[in-house]
């Protein structure tokens, strides 16, 4: 055992290595694999062209997400019912295929473990601290709330860890983000995040894995942590640790793939060991005072436009760097925002209370406590609430959330990425704006000419029931 | 994958910064289920705009994008290192890539070039009318008018370039080290098996029997 201080990243990084080479690539173990339904077509079919096959079905897992309709699944006499759109037919039925012929374990559309990846590894326990995590998507950074290594790879990377259950790789540089103090009312860790990526910037965080640290952190339940980690790869970092606690060993307990009896203990035992030594040194250390974050949103099309929700939009002459001034007046262009305007004075026509960020019991409570009692304002053209996966929907229908959510006007659908990516029929049309709490605001996200303000559940709700961008607070003090 | 040496030829002089994925190619060109095909999709929100630089015959079929930094944020989707491959795009230069993009485009023979912005704005400014060699054997950029720029590539990166290796076959070539690796985890680690000596594996509906 080595006696220099290390951090989680690097405790982990060393326990995973099958192999170094002399060019300090080293071959990676993968201790869990999710699949879903996009990026893995071409992986089983080069598998197939090449006679292999899955090395460890065990460790793998699969659900589809992206594609499926967020409309009712079966019709009323239970049976399922045909999905519209040929191609994501194609590719829901293309996974159903792959995972019988390989032998990978799956959970259907019509299972109520179903939803969104990022959602159902966590919440099935097959997500675990001091694992490697891998998924043919870029918000896999998500699982290291609960202190994996966890990270978005490629179709053939998907290939290569059906194959070799390994991937070869550089050790990342590391960097430590810290963010001291308190949250003030009515600021999540969705607000959080936004604030990190705004400082660090898109590309803050390339070739960097992060590790999140400080009080601010630690006070966050474990889905704050997620909505935190799930964003790291908006500011470049493909991972986003958070050190396992007594919070994560508390949440990960009894769940359905988790350790049991002596094998709980060892793991725990081992989990112990995992969070960074004292005198460890990172790469780059970003300090953030949660004092000075308030509910923030986005104004461009990059997750590094960030401002607080008492801001206003700014002018791209305020950037020195030329190129960033042509990028912000590119933006104001597309997102049809005038230099000046209060952010608050800006309406919305669409609500997306949903994703892989903002779609756990947490989320909806939030979003529920600022509807009660509120309707959805006139000029709301969609309000849309997504549960992450089948088990957050039922839960919330026990506790009457969905109740909340349908009186005031919104509507309660089935679990999947829905209006986060335009890959369904959830989309916003051209032109028009939404108040999102899922993760990008690129151009054409939602849909081709969408334009989109990322915000937390809260502060979705709020302009939802104002009909434009609203700072939470103001409802939340009028709401007692 | 074909071994690639160098690549030359018309560049298309873009610059522009935190190029996503989702404009490389949205989201509802990734229903299919093949690696092919995908050119026609690529760029299609800058390409409903008319003068677009990726319509623009001058430019029509270059091996060569030059672009701004943090080139392929967002999302995984190799999709879009298809989509460039497609297009017939070899190598792009920029100073600087997300780290998912340039392992995808690595892994289908398009060479990620890092150079610094002056350098960049250079090649912009050539690129309107003249060729642009980028060279894996010496490692440079260089153009008509005596301009060489030096890069850096991570040497496996570039022997599996220039050599056009199959990675997963050089992995399972390592089998053996595997297996042992994995035999020491069972020991150390045991809970890392998926319902290793306990039935929380056996979930109702979850794996095929």
């Amino acid at each position: 055992m080595s006696s220099e201080p290390r951090t989680l990243y690097e405790k982990i990084w060393a326990d995973h290595v099958v192999e170094r080479r002399n060019d300090g690539t080293c071959l990676i173990y993968i201790d869990r694999h999710l699949v879903h339904e996009v990026t893995s077509p071409q992986a089983f079919a080069g598998l197939r062209a090449a006679d292999r096959k899955v090395r460890r079905p065990d460790l793998t897992l699969a659900v589809p997400d992206h594609n499926l309709p967020t409309t009712p699944r079966v019709d009323a006499a239970g049976n399922p019912l045909p999905i519209a759109d040929p191609a994501s037919a194609g590719q829901l039925s293309a996974l159903r295929g792959n995972v019988a012929e390989f032998g990978v374990p799956y959970i259907d559309a019509l299972d109520a473990r179903q939803g969104i990846v990022h959602v159902v590894g966590p919440e099935q326990g097959f997500t675990l601290p001091g694992t490697t995590l891998v998924c043919g998507d870029s918000h896999t950074s998500a699982h290291g709330a609960l202190g994996a290594l966890a990270f978005g790879i490629g179709t053939s990377e998907v290939e290569h860890v059906l194959a070799t259950q390994t991937l070869l790789l550089k050790q990342s540089k590391t960097m430590e983000v810290r963010v001291e103090g308190t949250l003030g009312h009515g600021v999540s860790a969705k607000d959080v995040v936004l604030a990190i990526i705004g400082k660090i910037g898109a590309a803050g965080g390339t070739g960097y894995v992060i590790e999140f640290t400080g009080e601010v952190i630690r006070n966050l339940s474990i889905e704050g942590r997620l909505t935190i980690s799930n964003m790291s790869i908006e500011g470049g970092a493909r991972s986003g640790l958070i050190a396992p606690d007594e919070k994560t060993f508390a949440y990960l307990k009894g769940r359905p793939l988790a350790p049991t009896g002596e094998a709980w203990d060892r793991a725990v035992a081992y989990w112990k060991t995992l969070p960074t030594d004292k005198g460890a040194v990172y790469d780059k250390v970003v300090t953030l005072d949660a004092a000075d974050i308030a509910p923030s949103l986005t104004w461009g099309t990059s997750p590094e436009d960030v401002v607080p929700i008492t801001g206003v939009v700014p002018d791209p002459e305020s950037f020195a760097d030329p190129s960033k001034r042509a990028a912000a007046q590119r933006s104001l262009d597309y997102m049809g925002l005038t230099p000046g305007t209060a952010m608050q004075d800006i309406p919305v026509e669409h609500i997306f209370i949903g994703s892989c960020t903002n779609s756990r019991i947490e989320d909806l409570r939030a979003a529920a406590a600022v509807v009660q009692g509120r309707k959805v304002a006139d000029r709301i053209r969609q309000a849309l609430i997504v549960p992450g996966s089948g088990l957050v929907k039922r839960q919330a229908e026990e506790e009457g959330l969905d109740r909340i959510f349908l009186e005031a006007g919104f509507q309660w659908r089935e679990p999947g990425c829905s209006m986060c990516l335009a890959m369904n029929p959830d989309k916003v049309p051209a032109g028009e704006r939404c108040a999102s709490t899922s993760n990008r605001n690129f151009v054409g996200r939602q849909g081709p000419g969408a334009r989109t303000h990322l915000v937390s559940p809260a502060m979705a709700a709020a302009a939802a029931v104002t009909g434009h961008l609203t700072d939470v607070r103001e409802l939340m003090a009028n709401h007692a | 994958m074909e071994p690639i040496q160098q690549v030359s030829g018309r560049a298309y002089p873009w610059g522009a910064k935190n190029i996503d994925t989702d404009i490389i190619i949205p989201a509802h060109w990734l229903k299919t289920t093949t690696r092919e095909g995908l050119g026609k999709g690529a760029f299609e929100s800058v390409r409903a705009e008319p003068g677009n630089l990726f319509d623009d015959p001058r430019y029509a079929g270059a091996p060569i994008l030059v672009a701004g930094e943090n080139f392929g944020c967002g999302s995984s989707r190799e999709h879009a290192a298809w989509a460039l491959a497609d297009l017939g795009i070899k190598a792009v230069i920029a100073p600087s890539f997300s780290d998912i993009f340039s392992g995808n485009a690595f892994k289908n023979g398009i060479v990620t070039v890092v150079l610094p912005q002056e350098a960049i704005d250079r090649l912009v400014q050539v690129a309107t009318a003249n060729e642009i060699t980028v060279d894996l054997e010496t490692m440079t950029v260089t153009t008509d008018f005596q301009d060489r720029f030096a890069f850096e590539l991570d040497p496996f990166r570039r022997d599996c370039l220039m050599q056009g290796l199959d990675e997963i076959g050089m992995t399972l070539a390592q089998d053996t080290a595997i297996s042992k690796f994995e035999s020491a985890v069972a020991h150390e680690r045991p809970w890392i098996a998926v319902g290793g000596g306990h039935e929380g594996v056996a979930v109702e509906g979850i794996g095929r029997t």
